[in-house]
């Protein structure tokens, strides 16, 4: 079992034709994930990665059945590019691209909720569930099937955590990169409620950074909504306040957002937590049933 | 992106948010025409600086007679304001606002905001105006007012009116504060900004809203469709490294320490600086490398990093994914024979090929020390400075 995805998905690549759309979806296809086509708007009609091209979202959809895509068109095309795959009536949008201006995205999102769409993403790695889908630009072979599921607003810091897992042989039932921006489609809370309804995931890594309350969020909704064990790292204890930590929404405004508040939060409800991001993999280990 | 005071009012004037007649002083000689122009024997001058805490710093000054404000702006003008926003080396002050006085009635507070936990832009307004609006949440939190605009339909006169009357607002000032408001969501949308504060926003002796203080940050995001507030970044107010890593697309950082960092990845990146911390060491900077670490990246970030004299070594933390691990070591042999660096550099390398990657470092030669695990990366980084 997952979330989200898995090997009945089927994914379509909006940005399919350009550099990163055709890198990634390459990487996908040898991955096992079912991507059964692609749009670029003016090349429809064409062939690229033995897949058909489709002018429009709808045409694809029609034409191949899809229920998920993957966005990497460039950031001023993409609150175009969520609201068009949300109109076709995709049911998982998933957007790697990072740079969006905000207020695209406040608007993006307020589409997406009333539609029911899940929107993942922007300033993502993406949504794997090993050995079945990837959408997204994380390196495939660091996964393992398994039954941690693993929640992080970073790119590179969760492969970590997932390579960490991994090398310890817990595997992972599905991992999700939320991005790194202020207002992510989809948020800690959310990814919570699918895990801890999900019998296939035993227990779940939360990877959180400065800035903003999604972390403090996360730990309400643990405190009264989860009974998996949940283990949580926070980076950004060295950051110092009001400067951007590249993420465009990690950092420390008005004294708000530092990973000591973060950290504060979570073990008051009842997470364990480590301050090492070397054992990430170890500490999640350690709190799981029988050992 | 932050703008200077008198930027953010000239945009306000734009919008037809009233602001004190003002004029830009960048040279003492511009004075003269500028007293005349605002008139009177009263002026305001304010030290234009990218920091908060200006006032309790020195920056702003009430003062009468031209030969007091001649004074005033001269002391200012090219000057560092340190406030304790701006650590002990300052800002530069390269402008000077000179304003009209105003008899003050009252003191409101008027800002807006993208709030992430509701994923909405928020108006925030308070009676409690002129002193710092996160003391005001933290300790009178009821006296905060708020109005949430809806993403598709935008703010309401209503919305306007019902903060107005919580203002304690009256008459024409009801009016005034809903045109105001209105006018600075406006603002808001079509510039995307993500921060704006009027404080204080005050009650003239005469009964009109007037906007003292302005601030305006931008989103960097949407800069590529408003060249026109491009235009008003002001280089001089960064940190000049910081400034050089974004012409290189690397996101950089000054930090107080004296382990140089580089990583492929903002939060990877900052996980590694706390975990130097961690294990007892003290990180030089935040570096993001991205996620091509090329042999001119590196060698860009390098040099970077080096430019930092307190640096006593260098921590490389690269997590390939799907950039392979020995061409990135291969990246970092280049670079590190090119910048000709003096000081310790060990590597962690994970990911694909990490094996292939470290025998590269190995067999090169140079002063690299290839590690596989992350705690002890740090801890031999550590160790070697602390051992220099």
């Amino acid at each position: 079992m997952s979330i989200l995805v898995d090997k009945e998905t089927r994914v379509i690549c909006q940005g399919f034709t350009g550099r990163q759309g055709t890198f990634h979806s390459e990487q996908a296809i040898a991955y096992g994930t079912r991507l059964v086509g692609g749009v670029t708007p003016g090349k429809g009609g064409q062939t690229h990665l033995g897949l058909p091209v489709f002018d429009t979202v709808k045409q694809a959809v029609a034409a191949t059945g899809a229920d998920a895509s993957m966005i990497y068109v460039p950031a001023p095309f993409c609150k175009d590019a969520v609201l068009e795959a949300i109109d076709a009536g995709l049911r998982l949008v998933v957007c790697i691209t990072e740079g969006i201006p905000t207020l695209d995205m406040l608007e993006a999102k307020y589409v997406a909720d009333e539609a029911g769409v899940r929107l993942i993403g922007p300033n993502c790695p993406g949504v794997i569930t090993p050995g079945e889908c990837k959408i997204g630009i994380m390196p495939g072979d660091v996964h393992r099937p398994g039954r941690i599921g693993i929640i992080s607003r970073s790119g590179t810091l969760t492969y970590e955590a997932v390579k960490q897992t991994t090398d310890l042989g817990l595997g992972q039932s599905t991992c999700i990169g939320i991005g790194g921006d202020p207002i992510p489609g989809t948020s800690f809370v959310d990814c919570l409620r699918l895990f801890e309804a999900d019998p296939g995931t035993d227990a779940i890594l939360m990877v959180g950074e400065i800035g903003g309350t999604a972390e403090e969020e996360a730990a309400e909704y643990i405190q009264t909504a989860v009974n998996k064990p949940v283990v949580a790292y926070i980076a950004g204890v060295t950051a110092p306040k009001g400067k951007r930590m590249g993420h465009a929404g990690a950092i420390i405004a008005g004294g708000k957002g530092t990973a000591e508040e973060k950290y504060a939060a979570l073990e008051a409800a009842g997470v364990t937590t480590t301050r090492s991001p070397a054992e990430m993999g170890v500490t999640l280990q350690r709190v799981l049933p029988g050992h | 992106m932050n703008l200077h005071e008198y930027q953010a009012k000239a945009l306000f004037a734009d919008y037809g948010i009233p602001v004190p007649g003002h004029r830009v002083i960048r040279a003492l000689d511009q004075l003269p025409s500028a007293l005349e122009a605002l008139g009177g024997q009263r002026w305001v001058v304010k030290a234009q600086a990218h920091a908060g805490g200006r006032g309790k710093a020195g920056g702003v000054k009430l003062t009468e007679g031209r030969e007091a404000t001649r004074d005033a702006v001269a002391a200012l003008l090219g000057s560092r304001l340190v406030t304790y926003q701006t650590g002990p080396q300052g800002k530069p002050v390269n402008e000077v606002l000179l304003e009209r006085p105003c008899d003050i009635d009252r003191e409101l507070y008027l800002g807006m905001v993208v709030d992430r936990a509701r994923r909405r832009v928020v108006v925030m307004a308070s009676t409690e105006g002129g002193v710092e609006i996160e003391q005001v949440a933290a300790s009178r939190p009821d006296k905060i007012l708020q109005a949430v605009i809806h993403p598709l339909v935008g703010l309401q006169p209503y919305q306007c009116r019902d903060l107005a009357f919580g203002l304690g607002l009256r008459g024409e000032q009801i009016k005034q504060f809903t045109r105001i408001l209105t006018a600075l969501a406006r603002l808001f949308h079509d510039k995307d900004l993500s921060l704006v504060e009027i404080n204080p926003l005050v009650v003239t002796a005469q009964g009109d809203l007037l906007c003292i203080d302005a601030k305006i940050n931008a989103d960097d995001n949407a800069l590529y469709r408003h060249e026109e507030i491009r235009a008003l970044r002001d280089l001089r107010q960064e940190d000049p490294r910081e400034v050089e890593a974004s012409e290189w697309d690397l996101n950089y950082i000054a930090l107080d320490g004296n382990i140089g960092c580089m990583v492929n990845g903002a939060g990877l990146a900052m996980a590694t600086m706390d975990l130097i911390k961690l294990v007892g060491g003290s990180p030089a900077n935040f570096l993001d490398v991205g996620g091509t670490a090329t042999r001119e990246r590196v060698a860009e970030a390098f040099k970077l990093i080096l430019a930092d004299h307190k640096v006593k070594g260098v921590l490389v933390n690269i997590f390939g994914g799907i950039v392979r691990c020995d061409i990135i070591a291969d990246g970092i042999v280049g670079a590190v024979k090119e910048v000709e660096i003096q000081v310790p550099v060990v590597v962690r390398l994970e990911g694909t090929h990490a094996a292939q990657g470290r025998e590269i470092l190995a067999r090169s030669g140079l002063e690299i020390t290839a590690a596989a695990d992350l705690t002890e990366a740090a801890r031999t980084i550590v160790s070697l400075v602390n051992a220099s």
